[in-house]
């Protein structure tokens, strides 16, 4: 009997200290990442540059939360609400259903979300206008072209990513009215964003049909695409974070997505107090999406391309030039 | 018509390659089970010899040591599988289940304390993986038909690894149904006691089996993380040893079917996001959501239809107890 109470006690005393470290967080900001993680060099690797920034700046720490499956999202968001996180931020849309429950059982935490609009009085929903980003990239990726056909690799066939693909077509016809653009969606679940050998197999097939530029937007998936590019000395187009420095010379630019702006703004509004919820709405004149011109791709982009691009760059902004969503 | 007979091509190219990690996993399975071991374990093998040969292909440049360093890790793993089964008749299925965690857990762990890049190992020079032989690429095919490009990549653009598991399919053929070795490994499946009174010894068989399984998955892991792919990635054999135990089962633990029905499954997934938006002459485009049905109907189709009973090596999962 005696035993059994020193046990009780033992794990009493161990459950409240691992409790502790808990309460001595209380305050700070937590992200919830999507699947591919933290180090996929593209989309949520964006959202940690964001986290980084924040941290280094403020010194506050932020607690991170990477899913191993679907099934942990609403668990995940939970517990951070749950520990007291003064702002909670979810990356990617499928956040959206999870924060929705979630929101509403913790009325008095901040939420954020990227890539999908949350309709609630505590939550605030950023939405990037990837298809500007992706005209752009899709005059680079015309103009670039010697077989006049490109091709495009999706991950998950989702709304939001068909959006890549009309943003880059209506650019890639706008700069060489005759070019053809093939398009390819690795799958129709998550794991889509983590299937380099699929990735690969799709970027072959479309070069073994002509295409010569490759505009890949399925997160891990993408490094599939561009070792299979590379291999064919063809050329490809990175997405969300700066993937140029990847394969040089392969890489032709990136369309970068400024989730890092977004998550280091969202942290820094609620550490001062000017967070507000609803939708922001992040495109070419917020300068939320853009393409990526760095020393590792200025050889592929000749000075004239670039000025074209530049040109549709200021029309867009000046609502000359309107690009469409979902073809 | 010219794209259609160009993508025909490309997909049967396709086809093959994938198809060859699910090949030398399901000859792998079969090899343990046909000796009377349950194999659930394919999974954890092949990744487990990814993340092996991807990060000693990185640490000494040569693809052949990624090799050495794959099959050395399917070779541990197998024999973890092999000591549970026989030398401590534990349950198979449970043993087998627990080399999948432990290399899912394991490989990321490692990986992710090495080279910090979240579990991933770094993109590996071309000279450090085996490279098929691109006809898009090289110079003096660029005026070539398509279709014959296509053709060509198809016959010979495939690289070393592909053509040794085109040749092993054979050898193993002839290992199993024509040498002592393989008709005692047969019967050490079917009927241990027999095989004990004639003065074999079922444990050492069994060993045996064992290591050449997990040769076979080394080489699929291999194959997966430094011939098709550059480098390791999480969980990056996505559920290809499952899929080799379906082919296996749907081969019903012979050779040749097993070869088969990985190339029907190869097939289905190469297929599945290679149609999308293709012309096909006479019936047009077809439509996206048929096209990523495609392998589930596939899968489905064959598995009730037309497969008729398997039935597994009568032996199979039973630990062998000596008669005293």
């Amino acid at each position: 009997m005696a035993r059994r109470i020193v046990f009780v006690v033992l794990v009493s005393l161990a459950l409240i200290g691992s409790a502790l470290p808990a309460l001595a967080q209380k305050g700070s900001p937590a992200v919830l990442y999507d699947v591919g993680g933290r180090f996929d060099a593209s989309f949520n690797q964006s959202a940690w540059d964001g986290v980084k920034k924040y941290t280094s700046e403020t010194g506050d720490t932020v607690r991170e939360f990477e899913i191993q499956n679907q099934a942990e999202r609403e668990q995940g968001l939970r517990n951070l609400a749950r520990r007291g996180a003064s702002i909670v931020i979810a990356i990617g849309f499928n956040n959206a259903t999870p924060i929705s429950v979630v929101a509403k059982e913790f009325p008095n935490t901040k939420f954020t979300i990227i890539d999908s609009n949350v309709d609630l009085p505590n939550v605030q929903s950023v939405l990037f206008r990837s298809e500007e980003g992706s005209f752009l990239v899709g005059m680079l990726a015309a103009l670039s072209s010697k077989t006049n056909e490109i091709g495009f690799v999706g991950g998950m066939d989702i709304p939001l990513i068909r959006n890549f693909l009309a943003g880059y077509t209506a650019g890639a016809k706008y700069a060489v009215p005759k070019i053809d653009v093939l398009s390819a969606m690795t799958g129709t679940t998550a794991e889509a964003f983590r299937d380099p050998v699929r990735g690969g197999e799709l970027a072959r097939d479309q070069i073994a049909r002509g295409v010569d530029v490759i505009f890949s937007c399925a997160g891990s998936t993408n490094f599939g695409v561009f070792q299979a590019v590379t291999d064919a000395k063809k050329l490809a187009i990175g997405v969300d974070s700066n993937q140029n420095r990847l394969h040089p010379g392969t890489i032709l630019t990136s369309m970068v997505k400024r989730i890092d702006v977004a998550v280091y703004q969202a942290m820094m509004s609620a550490r001062d107090g000017t967070w507000k919820p609803g939708a922001r709405i992040l495109g070419l004149k917020e300068d939320g999406v853009g393409y990526a011109y760095d020393e590792y791709n200025k050889p592929l982009i000749p000075a004239a391309v670039l000025a074209d691009v530049n040109k549709a760059r200021d029309a867009i902004i000046a609502g000359k030039i309107k690009v469409p969503e979902m073809p | 018509m010219d794209d259609f007979i160009t993508v025909s091509l490309a997909l049967a190219a396709g086809s093959l390659r994938l198809a060859i990690p699910l090949m030398l996993g399901a000859l792998g399975g079969l090899f343990s089970e046909r000796a009377g071991i349950v194999d659930v374990g394919i999974e954890g093998k092949m990744l487990i010899s990814a993340f092996a040969s991807a990060a000693v292909a990185h640490a000494t440049n040569s693809p052949w040591a990624g090799l050495a360093a794959g099959l050395g890790a399917g070779i541990v793993f197998a024999l973890i599988h092999g000591v549970g089964a026989i030398a401590f008749r534990g349950n198979q299925v449970v043993s087998g289940m627990a080399l999948n965690i432990l290399a899912a857990g394991l490989t990321v762990t490692i990986a992710a304390a090495l080279y910090s890049q979240g579990g991933r190992t770094p993109q590996l020079p071309d000279a450090a993986r085996f490279r098929g032989t691109s006809f898009a690429a090289a110079d003096g095919t660029s005026q070539l038909d398509p279709a014959l490009r296509a053709l060509f990549e198809l016959v010979a653009g495939h690289n070393i690894l592909v053509y040794l598991s085109l040749v092993l399919v054979p050898a193993l053929v002839w290992l199993v149904h024509k040498t002592r070795f393989g008709l005692r490994l047969r019967a050490v499946g079917e009927n241990p006691e027999a095989v004990d009174t004639a003065g074999i010894q079922v444990a050492t068989l069994r060993y045996q089996a064992s290591i050449i399984s997990g040769l076979l998955c080394g080489l699929a892991g291999t194959y997966i993380a430094i011939a098709q792919s550059a480098s390791f990635v999480p969980n990056m054999t996505a559920g290809k040893g499952y899929l080799a135990l379906a082919a296996l089962i749907f081969g019903k633990w012979r050779i040749w079917p097993t070869f088969f029905a990985c190339l029907l499954f190869a097939f289905a997934d190469a297929a599945q996001s290679r149609l999308q938006g293709l012309n096909i002459p006479g019936i047009g485009a077809i439509p996206v959501q048929f096209i990523q049905a495609l392998p589930y109907v596939l899968t489905l189709v064959l598995l009730a239809g037309l497969v008729g009973r398997a039935i597994p090596p009568k032996a199979s999962g039973v630990p062998y107890v000596k008669e005293r």
